[in-house]
């Protein structure tokens, strides 16, 4: 059993403090929403948690299997079992779908045993496969350049394929609803779901209640100004919905003045 | 077309006096024997002429504005001596190996010192295809030779081609005659290893009416550090009318080569030519590719794909001349360069006058990967007619690190997530290459490169 664990985070951008001490324990085989505000610090802390270059950790850790995983480049901590589904996947052109997870797949198994020879073709084509058709994918789509002219759909889908191929521990999903029609949503949920299981650990970061009817939370937890303010059980989203942020604002800004 | 030439006459001067130190009796044929044909003793004669008249070219000349050859050695530079091949390297299993992946329909490879190894099927030969090395082209089938030689390219273009025409011993003649297909590739390779040596090769490929066939020519050599070799080379292409070439030409030149080449295709009516060109070699190369479209309905796609590291400086200069109505070019060439290494892609559309309906593309595509790195990328319309369409394109870019850090996010190292990123930029030159043979070779230049 592996939790990830955030003690007291500070992370800047751009020389601005935007996360200020978030703590968070999100427990594997657990799903935990994120919820808050618009520039509240929510993607900030997906992306520091992944490792990107821009946002600069001033404090504080984050455990996972015995490691303080911010102390890693960030293809390690991909390879420990960390996943961030990104709200803007970027397009890699001239790559295809198949090729790009092969190689993931592939520098993991290198990780593993720097003998390997990387996985044999016809069982990484029936793994493909078999993850498309849980996401309702056209088998056409492993041919496509990743992300390149993709719909917002298509990106979101792709990100949860390249999820369901990796086996991530920990997942990360950055707004993957944000863009999203219902039917898309719905698909994209049952994918996650599909994958849920003792295994894995999701942190579903919206502003939306909406995909938590689809994918129901065990946690939530709500942000604001850079900390975790209020965690509770799925129905602080339902009360977040109907009352919206700023009893919240309120009750914590009040508090910090 | 009008070239603008300015003229510094000090510095002109001085390079001009540096000469190599080639003499008369080193043309093949000509002093010796008089065994040659009249008519290539007079061609060799001609060049000699033109090789003496030319000056160095020097960073005044327009198109050498970009390269400067100061650097090189000229009084070092001796022709392979006979059956030099015993004594240098080897060539790899690996170059020998078909690019082209189907089964061959023949092979020549030229090695240093005059040492040829040719076959050809049978029956090709049999319907009176012609593919061997030009020494045994001269000597068997002077009629030919005779015919296609010194056709497309002029000696007098510049002293390198000048140098090429006169002394090339290293080079292959392919004819094909009228409506015959050549079903299985044709491959030849320029092995030319060694220091201070200056290798001259010369290629013709000649395609009559309604002929077609595919066709292969590597030039390749080991480095040897610190050392300069010296290669000049002439490629004339011929697509008949209602012919169809397929060229793959690739360039894996040691990095100590100095390399230098005039190539030029000229397309009859409702000719086709697919030109695909790999350079990933030498200390410096100067290209001139130029594609003529001379009948109505004739065209040509020019696939080029660099890849330069160190202190490489590839100048690679290109034009697609529309000389007939309803013709199509379409030219897309892409380049990455690593550390301090230096590219230049000048190229041109001219559209004749007349020449209606023309559809004329190019996109020239650079990827620096280092600071250093610099891509010059140049492209150029000329037209003198009023209906055409002719778009262009020049970009030249660096590795976006959101690209990179989205493959490390799914836990690919940093080399392999940079060398992706790199793949995949090469990936539409790849797609337009048909030969695995040849896409392989370099996926693996580009591992290669990439460290």
């Amino acid at each position: 059993m592996s939790d990830l664990t955030i003690k007291n985070l500070h992370v800047n951008v751009e020389g601005k403090e935007i996360l200020k001490g978030v703590d968070l324990v999100l427990t594997q085989g657990e799903v935990h929403a994120l919820m808050g505000p618009n520039g509240t610090g929510k993607s900030t802390l997906a992306y520091a948690l992944m490792g990107h270059p821009n946002y600069e950790v001033t404090e504080g850790e984050a455990w996972f299997k015995g490691q303080n995983i911010l102390e890693l480049e960030p293809d390690e901590r991909s390879r420990l079992g960390i996943f961030l589904a990104f709200q803007y996947p970027v397009a890699i052109p001239g790559v295809s779908v198949a090729n790009f997870l092969r190689s993931a797949i592939n520098a993991r198994r290198k990780a593993e045993n720097p003998d390997d020879k990387g996985i044999p073709i016809p069982e990484f084509r029936k793994m493909l496969r078999e993850r498309m058709d849980l996401l309702r994918m056209d088998h056409s789509f492993a041919g496509r350049y990743l992300n390149e002219g993709f719909s917002g759909g298509e990106k979101k889908r792709a990100e949860i394929l390249q999820m369901a191929a990796l086996r991530p521990e920990i997942a990360i999903l950055d707004e993957t609803d944000s863009g999203l029609d219902i039917d898309a949503l719905r698909i994209v949920s049952e994918g996650v779901n599909a994958l849920r299981g003792p295994d894995l650990g999701v942190l579903v970061i919206t502003h939306y209640q909406r995909i938590l009817n689809y994918i129901k939370p065990d946690v939530v937890h709500i942000m604001l100004g850079g900390r975790i303010v209020e965690t509770g059980g799925a129905d602080l989203a339902l009360h977040l919905e109907e009352h919206g942020y700023d009893w919240l604002r309120e009750k914590h800004e009040t508090v910090s003045a | 077309m009008a070239t603008r030439k300015i003229i510094t006459r000090t510095s002109r001067a001085a390079e001009a006096a540096r000469e190599f130190t080639f003499s008369r009796e080193l043309i093949p044929g000509l002093s010796e024997d008089g065994r040659a044909p009249e008519f290539l003793r007079a061609y060799r004669q001609r060049a000699w002429e033109a090789y003496q008249a030319l000056p160095m070219p020097t960073t005044s000349d327009e198109a050498w504005r970009r390269t400067d050859i100061r650097g090189l050695r000229l009084g070092e530079f001796r022709l392979p001596q006979p059956d030099a091949y015993l004594e240098l390297p080897g060539a790899p299993a690996s170059l020998l190996h078909p690019v082209a992946d189907e089964e061959q329909a023949g092979q020549i490879v030229l090695l240093p010192g005059g040492k040829t190894e040719a076959w050809l099927d049978a029956e090709l030969a049999r319907r009176g295809v012609v593919f061997s090395d030009l020494a045994t082209a001269e000597r068997q089938h002077p009629e030919v030779v005779e015919r296609i030689l010194g056709q497309i390219v002029r000696p007098e273009e510049g002293k390198f081609a000048a140098m090429a025409a006169a002394f090339a011993s290293y080079g292959a003649v392919v004819y094909v005659p009228r409506g015959v297909q050549v079903e299985k590739p044709l491959q030849s390779i320029l092995w030319a290893p060694g220091a201070s040596l200056a290798y001259f090769s010369h290629l013709l490929i000649w395609l009559e009416e309604g002929a077609s066939l595919t066709f292969a020519h590597e030039s390749a050599s080991p480095t040897e550090p610190g050392e300069q070799t010296l290669h000049a080379g002439i490629v004339e292409i011929h697509v008949g009318a209602g012919a169809n070439l397929r060229f793959v030409e690739l360039q894996s030149w040691g990095e100590h080569v100095w390399n230098f080449t005039h190539e030029r295709a000229r397309v009859e009516r409702d000719g086709t030519l697919d030109w695909i060109f790999g350079a990933l070699g030498t200390h410096l190369t100067k290209n001139f590719s130029d594609l003529d479209l001379t009948g109505q309905g004739a065209s040509g796609r020019m696939s080029g794909f660099y890849f330069t590291a160190g202190d490489q400086h590839l100048d690679l200069d290109t034009q697609q001349n529309h000389l007939a109505p309803h013709t199509t070019s379409d030219l897309l060439y892409k380049g990455a360069l690593r550390d301090s290494s230096r590219s230049v892609w000048q190229g041109m559309i001219y559209v004749a006058p007349g020449a209606q309906k023309t559809d004329g593309y190019q996109a020239n595509r650079n990827l620096t990967l280092s600071n250093k790195a610099r891509a010059d990328s140049i492209p150029g319309l000329e037209i003198l007619a009023d209906d055409v369409r002719c778009t262009h394109g020049a970009t030249v870019g660096k590795i976006d690190p959101e690209l990179v850090f989205y493959l490390l996010s799914r836990g690919i190292p940093r080399d392999a997530a940079e060398r992706l990123v790199v793949e995949g930029f090469f990936d539409p030159i790849m797609q337009r290459i048909p030969f695995e043979g040849v896409r392989t070779r370099f996926q693996d230049a580009i591992q290669k490169k990439m460290g």
